[in-house]
C-alpha cells in the first residue's frame, strides 16, 4: 500500500507540472497512471526494486530548482584533454549564458519547441519513468544539427546536480540529426554534495538517412546517486547510432536503452561497462528493434563486480518476420571479485525472420587464475596482475570510444579503480 | 644454486610428488623426463609456484632462500623462470606492454634502474633476434591468436628479457615441428652461461639432441628413480618406459 502512497507522490508532482507541451502531458499522465511505480514482481524491474530505494529514500517529492553556476565551476569540470563545446545544465535545466554558442547548430529550451512531438520516440506507454518524465519535467533543451553537418568536436552534455534529500531531478533532452548529419555527445554530471535525491531523465534522439551519433555517457555520480534514465532512438536508413555506456557508482542506476532501426542498412551500437563496488547497484536494460531487413546491432557490455556490488544486464533483441538479412549480436561478460557481489544477466532473443544472422551469449566468472599465475610467474605482483587483467577485460568496450581524451580520461578512471579498489 | 630435498607435494589431496631429491649447480642442465603422470610438470609448476598445489613435506633451497616461502612474483624476480607447457593467451595485454611491465618489476626488485622506452625496446630488438621472434607478433595481445611455435618462441624470449638464475622448460619441445625446435633450442643454448642452470622438463629424447644435458633424470610415480647421464636418454628413446616402470614395480612388490 506504501508503494500507492509514492505514486500519489508522484501524482502531485505532476499536477504541479509547467503548462507547456499540455497533450503530451496529459497522455502521459495517463500512461503513468495506469502503469503505476513498478510493483515488487514486475518482470522489467525485477532485480531493481527502484519503487522501495524511491520510498526509502524520497521525502518531500519537491522539484529540484537550478542553482547557479559559476564560469569557474564548468572550468573545473572539463576533464583534462577536452576539445569541444559545452552544453551546462544545472538541476537538468539547460543554462543558456554559460553554455557554447555552436556554430550552426540550434540549441534551445525545450520550452520554445511547443510543437516537437514528445514522446513519439520514448514511448511513454513503455516505461512508467518516462511517463513520469513526460508528465511532469520541468524545461528541457533541443538541439538540432542540420542536414550535413559534420560537428567536428564533441559536445559535451555538462550537467551539475545539486539537490536536497529527497528531491526529484527530470531531464528532458531532444536531438535531432538530420540527414548525414554527424555528431558526437558525451554526457556527463557533477554532483554537488551529497543527498539522496532522484534523477530521472529521459532523451530522445532521432537521426537522419545516413546520419552518424555517438552518445557516449560516464556514469560516476557517486555512491548515493539514484538514477532510472531512458534514451530512445530512432535510426533511418543508412544511419548510425553508437552508445557507449560507462557506469562507475551509483546507489541504484537503472538505464534503459531502446534502438529502433527503422530504415535498412542502418546500424545500432550498444556498448557499455559497469564497474562497482561498495553497494552500487547498476542495471542496464536495452532493447533493440529490428522492423526492417538488412539492418545491423551491435552489443557488447562488461562488468567488473566487487564487495557487495550487483549488476544487472538484460538484452532485448527483436527481429521481426520483415527483417530478413538482419545482423545481430550481443553479448555480456561478467567478473565477480567478490563472493558477495551478483550479476543477473538476461539475454533475450526473439526472432520471427527466417534469414538472419543472430548471436548471443554471457558469462560470469571468475577472474583467470591461470592467467594471473602466469603473469606472476614473470615477475609481475599480484596486484597489478590483475588490474592488468581487468584494465584488458574493460579495454575492448573501451575502445569502442572514438573521441581519444574521452577514451583516455574514462581509461584513466577505471586503472586508478582497478589499482586502488581491487 | 637449486638443492630440493624430499619434496612431498598433493593437489586436491592427491600426491603426486612423493619424495624429490635433486641438486642443481650453477652451469648446468638437467633433464627430468618420465611417462606421462609421473609428475615432471607437477615438480615445474611447485618450483613456480603455482598455488593448487600444497607441498606437503620436504624444502626447496634456491641460492640460500627458502623458494617455498616466496610467491610466485619473487620467485621470479629472484632468477627462476617457467617456461609453461601451455602459455596462456591473455587478450587485451599487449605482449610489449606486459614485458615491459615485468622487466622493470624483476629490476627493481633486484636494485636495478627502471628502462624507459627507448632502453626497453633496443634490449627487445637485440633479444628478438634470439628466437627469430617477429616484432608485429609482439606488438599483439599475449600469446593471443599464436601458433604453437610462436607461443613457445616467445617463452625464451620472455625468458632471454628476463635474465634467470634458473630456467625450467616444461615441455616446451612438445608440439614443435624440427625447425622451431631448433630455434627454441638455440635460443636456449645461447643464454645458457656458467652462472646459470636450465632444468629441461621432457617427454621425448628429441629435445636433448639440441640442448644436450649433464644430467638426466626419470621421475615416475613422483620420486626420482633413476638417473644418469645423456645416453640414459638414449637408452630411453630405445627401449621407452616400461623397463624402467618393470623395475620399480616390481621391486616395489617384493
Amino acid at each position: 500500500m506504501s508503494t500507492l502512497t509514492k505514486q500519489d507522490a508522484f501524482s502531485s508532482l505532476i499536477d504541479a507540472a509547467p503548462s507547456t507541451f499540455a497533450a503530451a502531458r496529459s497522455a502521459a499522465k495517463e500512461a503513468y497512471a495506469s502503469q503505476g511505480l513498478p510493483a515488487v514482481k514486475a518482470e522489467e524491474y525485477k532485480f531493481t526494486n527502484i519503487s522501495k530505494k524511491l520510498e526509502q529514500s524520497l521525502i518531500d517529492f519537491a522539484v529540484a530548482q537550478p542553482v547557479s553556476i559559476t564560469a569557474e565551476q564548468v572550468k573545473a569540470a572539463l576533464y583534462e584533454g577536452f576539445e569541444g563545446d559545452v552544453l551546462v545544465f544545472s538541476n537538468g535545466q539547460y543554462l543558456p549564458e554559460l553554455s557554447s554558442k555552436i556554430e550552426g547548430i540550434e540549441v534551445s529550451l525545450l520550452s520554445a519547441k511547443t510543437d516537437l512531438p514528445l514522446g513519439s520516440i520514448a514511448n511513454p506507454a513503455k516505461d512508467p519513468f518516462a511517463a513520469l518524465n513526460q508528465a511532469s519535467f520541468q524545461d528541457g533543451v533541443f538541439i538540432s544539427v542540420p542536414k550535413k553537418t559534420q560537428v567536428e568536436k564533441p559536445i559535451l552534455l555538462l550537467s551539475f546536480d545539486q539537490a536536497n534529500a529527497g528531491q526529484v531531478i527530470q531531464p528532458r533532452v531532444w536531438i535531432e540529426a538530420g540527414d548525414f548529419a554527424e555528431v558526437t555527445f558525451i554526457d556527463q554530471t557533477v554532483s554537488l554534495g551529497d543527498a539522496v535525491y532522484f534523477v530521472n531523465e529521459v532523451v530522445e534522439v532521432k537521426g537522419g538517412i545516413n546520419s552518424q551519433i555517438r552518445y557516449y555517457r560516464l556514469q560516476n555520480e557517486g555512491k548515493s546517486a539514484l538514477e532510472v534514465s531512458t534514451i530512445e532512438t530512432d535510426i533511418q536508413k543508412d544511419a548510425r547510432f553508437t552508445s557507449v555506456n560507462i557506469s562507475l557508482s551509483g546507489d541504484m542506476v537503472r538505464n534503459n536503452l531502446n534502438l529502433n532501426l527503422r530504415g535498412s542498412n542502418s546500424e545500432g551500437n550498444m556498448y557499455g561497462i559497469y564497474l562497482l563496488n561498495g553497494k552500487s547497484h547498476v542495471d542496464n536494460h536495452t532493447n533493440v528493434d529490428h522492423t526492417i531487413p538488412h539492418a545491423e546491432s551491435n552489443e557488447l557490455y562488461k562488468g567488473i563486480l566487487a564487495d557487495q556490488s550487483r549488476g544487472v544486464f538484460n538484452g532485448k533483441i527483436f527481429v521481426r518476420q520483415d527483417a530478413q538479412k538482419t545482423n545481430a549480436f550481443q553479448q555480456n561478460n561478467n567478473i565477480l571479485l567478490s563472493e558477495d557481489a551478483t550479476v543477473n544477466t538476461k539475454p533475450q532473443l526473439e526472432i520471427w525472420a527466417d534469414d538472419v544472422k543472430c548471436s548471443h551469449g554471457c558469462t560470469v566468472g571468475q577472474l583467470d587464475e591461470e592467467a594471473l599465475f602466469y603473469l606472476q610467474a614473470r615477475g609481475i605482483d599480484k596486484t597489478q596482475a590483475k588490474g592488468l587483467l581487468l584494465h584488458a577485460f574493460a579495454g575492448e568496450v573501451l575502445e569502442k570510444i572514438e573521441t581519444e581524451s574521452f577514451r583516455d580520461y574514462c581509461d584513466a578512471l577505471i586503472q586508478a579503480r582497478l589499482g586502488s579498489k581491487f | 644454486m637449486l638443492s630440493i630435498k624430499n619434496l612431498h607435494a598433493s593437489i586436491e589431496g592427491t600426491p603426486i610428488l612423493r619424495g624429490i631429491n635433486l641438486e642443481v649447480k650453477a652451469g648446468e642442465v638437467h633433464a627430468i623426463m618420465g611417462p606421462n603422470g609421473s609428475g615432471k610438470s607437477t615438480l615445474a609448476s611447485v618450483l613456480a609456484g603455482r598455488e593448487e598445489y600444497e607441498v606437503t613435506e620436504g624444502e626447496v633451497v634456491f641460492q640460500n632462500k627458502d623458494l617455498l616461502e616466496l610467491a610466485p612474483e619473487d620467485r621470479a624476480r629472484e632468477g627462476v623462470f617457467l617456461a609453461f607447457q601451455y602459455p596462456v593467451e591473455i587478450p587485451g595485454v599487449s605482449s610489449t606492454n606486459f614485458l615491459r611491465t615485468a622487466v622493470n618489476q624483476v629490476r627493481e626488485y633486484r636494485g636495478l634502474e627502471q628502462l624507459d622506452a627507448v632502453k626497453f625496446l633496443t634490449l627487445m630488438k637485440e633479444k628478438m633476434k634470439l628466437v627469430e621472434i617477429d616484432q608485429k607478433l609482439l606488438s599483439r595481445s599475449l600469446n593471443e591468436g599464436f601458433s604453437g611455435g610462436e607461443k613457445k618462441r616467445n617463452e625464451i624470449f620472455q625468458m632471454a628479457m628476463l635474465e634467470p638464475t634458473l630456467s625450467i622448460l616444461d615441455e616446451t619441445d612438445s608440439g614443435l615441428d624440427i625447425d622451431a625446435l631448433r630455434i627454441v633450442s638455440n635460443g636456449v643454448n645461447q643464454l645458457k652461461s656458467d652462472k646459470n642452470a636450465t632444468i629441461v622438463v621432457t617427454h621425448y629424447q628429441r629435445l636433448l639432441d639440441y640442448i644436450v644435458p649433464d644430467y638426466v633424470h626419470v621421475l615416475y610415480k613422483g620420486r626420482i628413480v633413476k638417473s644418469g647421464t645423456k645416453e640414459l636418454a638414449l637408452e630411453l628413446e630405445e627401449k621407452g618406459y616400461d623397463w624402467i616402470k618393470d623395475e620399480i614395480d616390481s621391486a616395489a612388490t617384493v
